[in-house]
């Protein structure tokens, strides 16, 4: 339970077994293939001999005397009857064998070249160039070391060697056995290695031939005791199995004096089950396989791929103290608050230390035992942990008596508190931002709760999302959890410097609906919507007073959220886009100015308090910091809340009822355009179809047809969009930025659309047709999958057989842009991970080399920067000028959104006047 | 010491170890070796070897010596992969306006160091009025404290963030092939794919696309015409109409006049270029007999197989008239008061040798080809380039700096390096890591003869044997001496 210093490993030194190392390690020689006698022990020298640890509880180990946990388990090995080549090694022994002498063993090089090469490589190591670039050397010298015919130190002529994958060499086509390949091996003397790339101190070259196996603990390779009480054993120990048998049989056929052909045929399978042992992938041999069929997981498949023990069990670590159930919302939460069910706060716990400044607190708690009582939570304790590492599990029995025993220095797991601080995830952990730290609520019910504002960054909803929780075990971890990871810590986001963190839905239409033109509220309705708010300590005098009473506007209202210095000006998401903007007089109340932190006019909109996209949000977050900018939002969302609730707020599907005229006009519009394709098809089939250059006939047919029903669309949609105004709550969620989007709209009210599968209109099915519904080589609007009605009014089957198509593509699009853009943050974390900016700023890697000398040009950390840039400007001058004079200067171009700025930096502005290109003219 | 400079200095040069060793043993050094004649230098070494050192010293190799045929083959080779003649003029040094320098002064009086995006940014914001020494330096120091609360913290994980930061939104991009804006009839690969594309440093991006602008003064949309005309891969089967003759064996051409003349061909032009054909085979012109007909060419097969005659078929089709190799089209678009060619294919090193082209803003969507034009420090903006320009047409903003970090770590070798275990991954110098990202067993088992030490210095390894990571918090130590321990209770 030691904290504090420990010990760090500084660095893992990497070598070869020698047979040697491999029978001086070994705690026992196994020689027989059986595993237990028939009362159920290990046999000696069996694959299961007690020397090798032990996995059944009560057993001793024959080696260290530990008990299951204390022992890790020891080594054995069985003596190989023959040498026996390692597969994984294979091609550096044929490498090996093609660069040095068949008789002298010397590496195929005049003594010059090999000089060169090690002065190269020196080279090499003293630059710091790492093994993979000495690795690219080594190469080259034992290439051109094979090139060599004749040795230059005894002149022998050399045999041209081969390798007949997977595992057997030959030389002129003559076979090389495993022992003569070994004596060659044996031959190489120490000095010639280094250019080869082996360290001789650590690897000798003999030992890629194997002469003793080394025998995996059985705590690797545990047998399991199936309930009908037979033993299972592991797929290595099976394996070991059938390399003891056939070793055996090898050394009697041998020692026998069996006929050369037998003894090369048991050689053979030997290696055949060896290699399978280290990889059952090899190329080129079967694998191995277990009696039901299924190949057996050997070494190599332990280790490789995502389940094998790198990825899964030392990159990424199975944990204590978590949870994980179903998310739901509360928005009386605070943003950096999770609402943890009791039955989870009851089982996680977080260690306490005694001490003197604690002790009788402490105590009490402990005598409360697991589960106090009142009706109220109330945390009790789980464990007491004495000094020498006892735990004692408290029940309510015990409590007492064991509160007695507490001195300074136990360690007690008390269960979580409201505050305490916990970690919180939603996978899949894309950005940082997806794990951040939460103080606790502990409330009733089984759900983690959360407040809306959150689910940006998590990524999360409500429709059965389940999210983990973890308690901090340290106090270092819980400061760090607490200064660094707080949810109020990351409103900014890296990826962009704007905020991540912000309203959704609900509270954009209800900020919306209350500052929207001249919105009011009776005295009721305002207390109603300020009650919620903590901070506020005087309630503003009313705006309007007239003979019915007096009234607050809702610009008002929203304002006692704001900071009292807040200045600022900028365009709603309502903005029609205007050429000339009328600023504080626009009649869309669409530009926000905010003076002396009261709303002067504009709406507060998705571009004022949104999450991505809130203008306001970002600024204070930036210029008051995380805690106000925090409050703010609480704040912000619960007058939204209460506002919507006093105006209510509702949609349905008649928010999209249009007049019947108009919906003549759009059934006229889509008749008309459907007849346009008619004639472009009339004119397709006639030739006389203009052609577009570089598209064949039947491109530009399609391009037009698809120009010509998009128009189509876009025209019923603004015909259904001139009544839907702003007192339909759909528009209002559209508009605001609240949900959907107009073009949602219009697909309900007016049309749906050309149908697409891969940017081009629906072709495949039948020959030549789309459905049976339709004749053959009809390129008309219908048979191409252009729906004319929209969702309110239905779809035609063949209108709804075209849509599912456009529908199936998306999907299929979405599971396969997940598992590619997956796959490239991984490549892309795992190239990067190890960056990081020094104290100089720099950026460098573990190497030390210098990747930037400055990060990002600027040393501006993103998450800091304004949208990008690395200071405000405009602040900085409307501050340092004054009003008046900042209003002379140029305005700016207003930047609408996020990234847009670039756009015009770059000069993208491409004129819309296409010329004809060279080949259409003339 | 002079030999072992000597051999580095040919080894830069591109020479192999072994060549620039045995010169430099033979007692040349490199301003030796440009002088000596071949003759000697090949004493010491092979001819080809010799040939190789004198190209790559920038002499000419003598070739009387070999086969004419082969020095024109070579003369041919050599002119192919010519860098432009004209040299790019490239800013050293970045030019400062008047009024930034006087700004720039002004910083140097405070001691401030302000970013040039902010000065420049500055600049333009208050352009046309007047602002006083004091004011301005009031700004100045305003702007200062800000940027300096704004700067990254050191020890910041800066390569996870910027990973996570490009990584994150490529779930919400679409996969499909679009349309260039402005140019329909070009498909180009936006979205995921062409990210990957970038982050994958391939070889050949799957749509190549080229933005040609030309030189600035007056160009007539004719002129532009012509260029372009210049610039599209042209074989003769864009300008006429094949036939295989059958019985006669051969392969008649009639080109096609209205062709001839949109892609600007005179026939006479097309008779030069036809003679010329490779091969050697016997181009015969004959007019035609009626004036309809006009000119029409035969090549006949040398061998009388039908097989033969349809290899022959396909080389007149394919035969290139003119054009720039790899280029299939291009379209002319008016952009502002100029016009830009936008083609389909990409040559750069081709494009910028035309005179008419403006090569400072001729651009090419493959980054391996501007990586070989005109080296790694284009290469790296043209990364930067075109993974933002990609990000940005999905509507994703992502902070430039994150770009810019994995550009740099693409290209900080010198040569563009791909985002994986072929690239940056496989290379880094822990085991653990590559072992712990692909190809595990190999990694391990290479570590095992190489007698290799893992420092655990990075991320991966640390977390592998289980201690924190040398990032953030975990990259300082603290050392707190306790104050002795006073009297307390129980022990």
């Amino acid at each position: 339970m030691d904290r504090g210093m420990t010990k760090r490993v500084e660095s893992i030194k990497f070598a070869l077994l020698s047979p040697d190392e491999v029978r001086r390690m070994s705690g026992s020689k196994i020689i027989t293939a059986d595993t237990y006698d028939d009362d159920g022990f290990p046999i000696d020298m069996g694959l299961m001999d007690s020397h090798l640890g032990v996995i059944e509880p009560g057993l001793r180990c024959k080696t260290c005397g530990g008990r299951v946990d204390d022992c890790p388990g020891h080594f054995g090995h069985i003596d190989l009857a023959m040498p026996v080549v390692h597969v994984g090694y294979i091609k550096d022994i044929k490498k090996l064998l093609q660069a040095t002498c068949k008789s002298c063993g010397r590496l195929l090089l005049t003594r010059k070249q090999i000089e060169e090469y090690t002065e190269e490589r020196e080279t090499i190591e003293e630059m710091g160039g790492g093994y993979i670039k000495i690795q690219m050397v080594t190469k080259e010298t034992a290439k051109d070391a094979s090139k060599r015919q004749i040795c230059p130190h005894c002149a022998t002529e050399q045999s041209k060697i081969t390798l007949d994958k997977p595992t057997t060499f030959r030389e002129d086509g003559h076979k090389l056995t495993p022992k003569e390949v070994r004596e060659r091996l044996e031959r190489i003397p120490d000095e010639d290695l280094p250019p080869l790339g082996i360290a001789p101190a650590v690897a000798r070259p003999e030992w890629m031939v194997l002469t003793a196996l080394l025998v995996p603990p059985v705590t690797v390779r545990p047998s399991i005791t199936l309930e009908s009480g037979d033993r299972s054993e592991d797929d290595l120990t099976h394996k070991l199995v059938d390399v003891l048998r056939i070793n055996q049989r090898l050394r009697e056929n041998r020692d026998a004096g069996a006929p050369q052909l037998i003894v090369e045929d048991l050689w053979e399978l030997l290696q055949y089950h060896i290699t399978t042992y280290f990889d059952n992938q090899t190329s080129g041999i079967p694998p191995a396989r277990h009696r039901s069929g299924r190949p057996l997981k050997t070494l190599v498949q332990r280790l490789k791929g995502k389940e094998g023990r790198f990825r899964s069990n030392l990159s990424g670590k199975r944990v204590n103290f978590s949870a994980r159930t179903v998310i739901s919302p509360d928005p009386l939460l605070s943003m950096n608050e999770v609402g943890v069910p009791v039955e989870a706060a009851r089982e996680l716990t977080v260690p306490v230390r005694v001490q003197d400044y604690n002790f009788d607190t402490v105590k009490e708690w402990v005598a409360k035992g697991p589960l106090p009582e009142g009706d109220a939570y109330v945390h009790g304790v789980n464990y007491v942990i004495r000094e020498d590492g006892r735990r004692i599990r408290i029940t309510e029995k015990n409590a007492e008596t064991v509160a007695e025993t507490i001195e300074n220095g136990y360690i007690i797991e008390r269960q979580l508190k409201d505050g305490d601080i916990v970690l919180f995830n939603r996978q899949p952990s894309l950005h940082r931002m997806s794990m951040m730290a939460h103080e606790v609520r502990v409330m009733p019910n089984k759900t983690f709760r959360l407040n809306l504002s959150v689910c940006p960054p998590y990524n999360a909803d409500f429709d059965g999302d389940e999210m983990n929780l973890h308690a901090l075990q340290s106090e270092e971890a819980r400061a760090e959890a607490r200064i660094l990871m707080k949810v109020q810590e990351h409103i900014l986001s890296p990826r962009f410097g704007g905020p991540v963190i912000g309203a959704i839905h609900d509270h954009i239409s209800g900020a919306f609906l209350m500052t929207y033109m001249d919105s009011k509220f009776t005295r009721d309705e305002t207390l109603h919507i300020l009650a919620p708010l903590v901070n506020l300590d005087k309630i503003p005098k009313p705006k309007i007073k007239d003979k019915k009473g007096e009234y607050w506007t809702g610009k008002q209202l929203f304002s006692t959220a704001l900071p009292k210095d807040l200045n600022m000006n900028f365009k709603a998401s309502i903005c029609q886009k205007c050429d000339e903007c009328k600023l504080e007089n626009c009649e869309n109340d669409g530009y926000v100015k905010i003076r002396k932190g009261e709303i002067l006019t504009g709406t507060i909109d998705e571009k004022g308090i949104g999450a991505f996209k809130g203008k306001i949000l970002d600024k204070i977050a930036r210029d008051y910091g995380p805690d106000r900018a925090r409050e703010f939002l609480d704040d912000a969302t619960k007058l939204a809340i209460g506002a919507i609730g006093i105006i209510g707020f509702t949609t349905g599907i008649d928010d999209e009822d249009i007049p019947k005229e108009e919906k003549k006009q759009i059934a006229e519009v889509l008749r008309k355009a459907a007849k346009k394709v008619e004639d472009l098809v009339e004119a397709y089939k006639e030739g006389m179809l203009d052609q577009i250059p570089g598209r064949s006939l039947e491109e530009t047919l399609e391009v037009e047809a698809l120009q010509e029903l998009g128009k189509a669309r876009n025209t019923a949609g603004e015909i259904a969009g001139k009544h839907l105004g702003l007192e339909n709550s759909a528009v209002i969620m559209a508009k605001s930025g609240a949900r959907g989007s107009m073009l949602n709209l219009s697909q309900m009210a007016g049309c749906i659309g050309q149908q697409a599968v891969r940017g081009e209109r629906l072709s495949r099915g039948y020959w030549n047709r789309t459905l049976p519904h339709f004749e053959a080589g009809d390129l008309g609007a219908d048979a191409k999958g252009f729906v004319k009605s929209c969702y309110k009014s239905g779809l035609l089957p063949t209108e709804y057989f075209f849509h599912s198509m456009g529908g199936r593509e998306g999907l299929v699009d979405t599971a396969v842009r997940t598992s590619r853009s997956g796959y490239m943050q991984r490549r892309l974390v795992n190239a990067l991970e190890d960056l990081k900016v020094k104290e100089d700023r720099t950026v460098r890697n573990t190497a030390d080399t210098i990747i930037q000398f400055k990060f990002g040009e600027d040393n501006v950390d993103p998450s800091r920067s304004v949208q990008g840039d690395p200071v405000d400007m405009d602040d900085v001058l409307l501050e340092v000028l004054g009003e008046a004079d900042y209003n002379l200067l140029e305005v700016e171009k207003e930047i609408t959104g996020y990234g847009e700025k670039e756009k015009d930096m770059m000069g993208m502005e491409v004129d819309d006047e296409a010329l004809p290109s060279t080949e259409e003219d003339e | 010491m002079a030999k072992k400079d000597t051999v580095n200095a040919l080894k830069k040069r591109d020479l192999g170890a072994k060549v620039s060793s045995i010169l430099a043993d033979a007692g040349f050094t490199v301003t030796s070796l440009k002088k000596t004649s071949f003759e000697d230098v090949v004493k010491h070494i092979s001819k080809e070897d010799a040939a190789q050192v004198f190209k790559k010293l920038g002499r000419e190799v003598p070739s009387a010596k070999k086969p004419a045929k082969k020095k024109a083959k070579e003369k041919a080779e050599t002119a192919k992969k010519k860098v432009p003649k004209k040299k790019v003029k490239i800013p050293v040094k970045i030019k400062l306006s008047p009024k930034e320098k006087e700004i720039d002064g002004l910083q140097t009086e405070m001691g401030l160091n302000l970013p040039l995006s902010v000065v420049r940014n500055l600049v333009r914001r208050i352009e046309g009025h007047k602002i006083t020494n004091k004011t301005m330096k009031e700004i100045l120091s305003k702007l200062n404290e800000r940027y300096e609360l704004h700067l990254i913290d050191p020890n910041e994980s800066a390569g996870i963030v910027s990973a996570q930061s490009i990584g994150e939104p490529g779930t919400q991009m679409t996969m499909r092939t679009f349309h260039y804006a402005g140019v329909a009839e070009i498909n180009v690969t936006l979205g995921l794919p062409r990210l990957i594309e970038i982050v994958d440093a391939r070889r050949v991006p799957s749509t190549p696309l080229m933005e040609i602008h030309m030189k600035r003064g007056n160009v007539t949309l004719d002129d532009v015409k012509q260029i372009a005309s210049e610039i599209e891969q042209t074989s003769l089967e864009d300008l006429s109409d094949i036939e295989t003759d059958i019985t006669g064996m051969r392969v008649v051409v009639h080109p096609d006049p209205d062709k001839m003349k949109e892609k600007r061909v005179s026939i006479t032009n097309l008779q030069d270029v036809m003679i010329k054909m490779k091969g050697g085979q016997k181009v015969e012109a004959t007019k035609g007999k009626t004036k309809e007909e006009g000119m029409f060419f035969t090549i006949k097969s040398e061998k009388s197989s039908y097989k033969h005659l349809q290899k022959l078929v396909e080389t007149v089709k394919d035969f290139k008239i003119k054009g720039i190799d790899g280029i299939h089209r291009a379209i002319i678009r008016r952009k502002g008061p100029s016009f830009v060619i936008y083609t389909e294919g990409s040559n750069l090193s081709a494009v910028l040798e035309m005179d008419e082209i403006d090569p400072t803003r001729t651009k090419t969507n493959s980054i391996q080809e501007i990586y070989e034009v005109l080296g790694i420090e284009a290469a790296r903006n043209s990364i930067t380039h075109e993974a933002n320009e990609t990000l940005r047409e999905q509507g994703l903003t992502v902070d430039i700096r994150h770009i810019m970090l994995v550009a740099d770590i693409m290209t900080n070798d010198g040569d563009v390096k791909a985002i994986g275990r072929h690239g940056i991954s496989g290379r880094k110098s822990s085991v653990l890591a590559r072992a712990a990202f692909e190809i595990t067993s190999t990694h391990l088992l290479q570590a095992g003869i190489m007698g290799e030490e893992d420092k655990l210095d990075g991320v991966a390894e640390n977390v592998i044997v289980g201690q924190p990571i040398t990032l953030g918090t975990g990259a300082v130590n603290l050392v707190y001496q306790p104050p002795r321990k006073k009297k307390g209770r129980g022990k």
